[in-house]
């Protein structure tokens, strides 16, 4: 499949579910489904994004403030930890979890289905698989993926503390009011913006990707590394995308 | 006028030739077993009755209505119509036996509730499967996977029914069975029938016309009785083959 029409499929895709996006609360059957998704996109990720958040701050924390220590401006060091996150690190770390831990998923879900003739069978019933499937699915992400983020910002600065307390002699409640001192509320707005673009991004490619599977269990694995591969590439294009139009 | 007409259809895929001037009627009530070795585009057939495929050239009409042409509401109209029951059964996962029959009448109509529960009761009370309405598919035999996917065929009323490979992989007895339920769904109800099988030995019990296909031709369609008695080589050489299989 050539590049420019699979970038089409996908766009239409991406079109059609954000239109189907009031439909998912039309029958029993659909919001039964989209409650299941917000509990597997939300609840189900919350242990990884857990730890890869507390890490990431901690990583930070470490590298920043061995850096801030040669000048003695630790002070500074929960203003650095959080304007990194707030702005860039925890809508990353959070995309790139929601890609592998539910984007995958989306797309091994629904490539099987195709590859079973279940995609088939919903056409045949006149029941949009759009409507039917996409629209739970990615909307679920796109509401999930800035309450993730913001979760991912909390638990960063909390891990940046716990290492500046332990590690560099920063005291936390210093840490902390640092840390507060530096987020506005445009900064916390581009993060959330960005974690909005990433659960759609996520979710449309993921969905693209499942719906267009053939070829059996070959075309099911193709299918998940392909989502998971573009998934990340697109995050990482668009962060710097927004970060340029909200910081330039 | 013929229920559904097959006018000079080709198909390829990747450039194989897998209709190559498919032409044939289905009248209505009739009950038509597509025959045919492996590979010869019998499914592919099917598909294209509900523009699941499109065919490269030729048309296929259901009630004079071009599937390929026709507009997105003459399309739904026409699936309306039509149940299609996968090799697979293709019922979701996720969802009960009875969930998955009642889902193109919650998802499609504004049924009430208790004309659901009738109409999914019935259906899978034609299809002899009350017993597992609560059951998940994962807890259900292949059998029984398909005769839901019937059920969830028929609960819509609809007066035409595509069967794909309805009996493989099933043991002997429950393709009687099988079998035996196409035939009563038909003469019950009137439902027209549309049988892809490799079963020959049932198609010439249960159908009304066989149609033998291959290399993407219409080799013979004729009654059980003529099908069996025919002279054709191509046809004496599948029956032989199948006869030397069995």
């Amino acid at each position: 499949m050539s590049f420019t029409r699979e970038v089409g499929r996908t766009t239409r895709v991406m079109l059609a579910s954000v239109a189907a996006f009031p439909s998912v609360f039309r029958s029993r059957d659909s919001r039964r489904d989209f409650g299941v998704q917000l509990y597997k996109t939300g609840i189900g990720t919350l242990p990884v994004v857990t730890v890869v958040s507390l890490f990431t701050g901690m990583i930070l924390a470490l590298q920043v403030g061995l850096e801030l220590r040669r000048f003695n401006q630790e002070i500074y060091l929960g203003a650095a930890v959080m304007v990194t996150l707030i702005r860039e690190m925890a809508p990353f770390s959070c995309g790139m979890c929601l890609a592998a831990c539910v984007g995958s998923a989306i797309a091994a879900e629904l490539g099987t289905m195709a590859v079973n003739d279940e995609i088939a069978a919903l056409e045949i019933m006149s029941i949009p698989p759009i409507r039917f499937l996409s629209a739970p699915r990615i909307l679920a992400l796109v509401l999930m993926a800035p309450v993730l983020s913001f979760f991912c910002c909390v638990v960063g600065t909390l891990g940046g503390g716990i290492v500046g307390a332990t590690q560099l002699g920063v005291n936390f409640e210093q840490y902390m009011a640092s840390a507060m001192s530096i987020a506005d509320v445009k900064d916390l707005t581009t993060g959330l913006v960005k974690a909005v673009v990433f659960g759609l991004v996520i979710g449309t490619v993921s969905v693209a990707q499942g719906l267009a599977t053939s070829l059996g269990a070959t075309g099911v694995g193709r299918a998940t590394q392909r989502s998971v591969i573009i998934s990340f590439l697109l995050i990482l294009m668009l962060g710097y995308m927004i970060t340029r139009v909200c910081y330039q | 006028m013929s229920l559904v007409v097959f006018e000079n259809v080709k198909k390829q895929f990747s450039g194989r030739k897998v209709l190559d001037g498919l032409s044939f009627t289905i009248e209505k009530g009739e009950v038509l077993a597509l025959v045919g070795p492996s590979g010869t585009g019998k499914s592919v057939t099917l598909k294209h009755i509900v523009r699941l495929l499109e065919p490269d050239s030729g048309r296929v009409l259901v009630d004079g209505v071009d599937v390929a042409a026709c507009s997105r509401r003459e399309l739904e109209s026409i699936r309306r119509r039509v149940g299609y029951l996968f090799q697979s059964g293709a019922l979701l996962a996720w969802m009960t036996v009875e969930e998955n029959v009642s889902l193109p009448l919650r998802e499609c109509t504004d049924m009430p509730e208790d004309e659901i529960d009738r109409r999914v009761a019935a259906a899978l009370e034609a299809v002899e499967l009350a017993d597992a309405a609560e059951k998940y598919p994962a807890e259900i035999s292949g059998g029984m996977q398909k005769r839901a996917g019937l059920a969830r065929a028929i609960v819509r009323d609809s007066d035409v029914i595509l069967y794909d490979e309805p009996t493989s992989g099933l043991d002997p007895v429950t393709s009687i069975t099988i079998h035996r339920l196409i035939r009563k769904l038909n003469r019950d109800l009137g439902i027209t029938s549309v049988v892809v099988t490799h079963d020959l030995q049932g198609a010439l019990g249960f159908a009304d016309r066989l149609l033998l296909v291959k290399d993407g031709k219409a080799v013979e369609c004729s009654a059980p009785a003529e099908f069996a008695a025919s002279e054709n080589p191509v046809v004496r050489e599948f029956l032989a083959a199948m006869k030397g299989e069995l």
